[in-house]
């Protein structure tokens, strides 16, 4: 009886995050807000539906597997990198090079320009 | 017990599905597109694993893995060509 009472709350609490991270997608105004919705309450929401399919198959099906920490591992791994690509699209076709601050170094946004051909390796050490 | 939750997670995820194909169809600019593909990939990952549960078997686990993988690479892969006009360089 604890078992299903723990497997029904992660699964319950798991399906409102994920509601919440899609309503929010919808209703935020600005694409930068936007991006806060999915990228954390919905990766919530996946986490904590693998947390109870990782219970399920522990305490009911009485097999261990870890595929669910596989995908968790996946999603937590990727869902950042995504998102910066997402931004990266968003600030190219939206804003413009003055709407951005200076970056205050030799090289501007690496968005507009071409990276510099020789990474500054070792820069703290020339200063120092 | 685990029937009834495992019901009202699947419409949650399935009523977040609705509104990202929503955000799809309206969305202002294509990162919102993007995003909104993005967020229906991990919907769909949730309401597999659902399914998994729902069923008692496993067989789901590689399934949502392999969706995961081709929704993080599909993700890059639209990014890019609108970041570079180009996928690979």
């Amino acid at each position: 009886m604890l078992v299903e009472v723990l497997i029904s709350f992660f699964l319950v609490v798991s399906g409102i995050f994920g509601l919440i991270g899609s309503l929010g997608l919808l209703k935020l105004t600005d694409t930068m807000q936007r991006l806060h919705a999915p990228t954390k309450a919905t990766t919530l929401g996946v986490g904590g539906v693998l947390i109870a399919s990782m219970l399920f198959m522990l305490l009911v099906k009485d097999h261990l597997s870890f595929h669910e920490l596989m995908i968790t591992l996946f999603l937590f791994l990727t869902a950042p990198i995504s998102t910066l690509f997402i931004a990266q699209t968003h600030i190219l076709m939206n804003l413009k090079r003055g709407d951005l601050p200076d970056t205050g170094r030799e090289h501007s946004w690496s968005i507009y320009d071409d990276p510099p051909d020789q990474a500054p390796v070792g820069e703290e050490n020339a200063k120092g | 017990m685990i029937t009834y939750a495992l019901y009202f997670t699947m419409g949650c995820f399935g009523l977040g599905l609705l509104f990202n194909l929503l955000l799809v169809v309206r969305g202002p600019g294509q990162a919102d597109r993007v995003l909104a593909l993005d967020t229906m990939v991990i919907n769909v990952i949730a309401l597999l694993v659902c399914y998994g549960i729902l069923q008692g078997t496993a067989v789901y686990f590689e399934a949502s893995m392999l969706v995961a993988m081709v929704g993080f690479v599909s993700t890059v892969a639209y990014c890019r060509f609108l970041l570079r006009g180009d996928i690979i360089e």
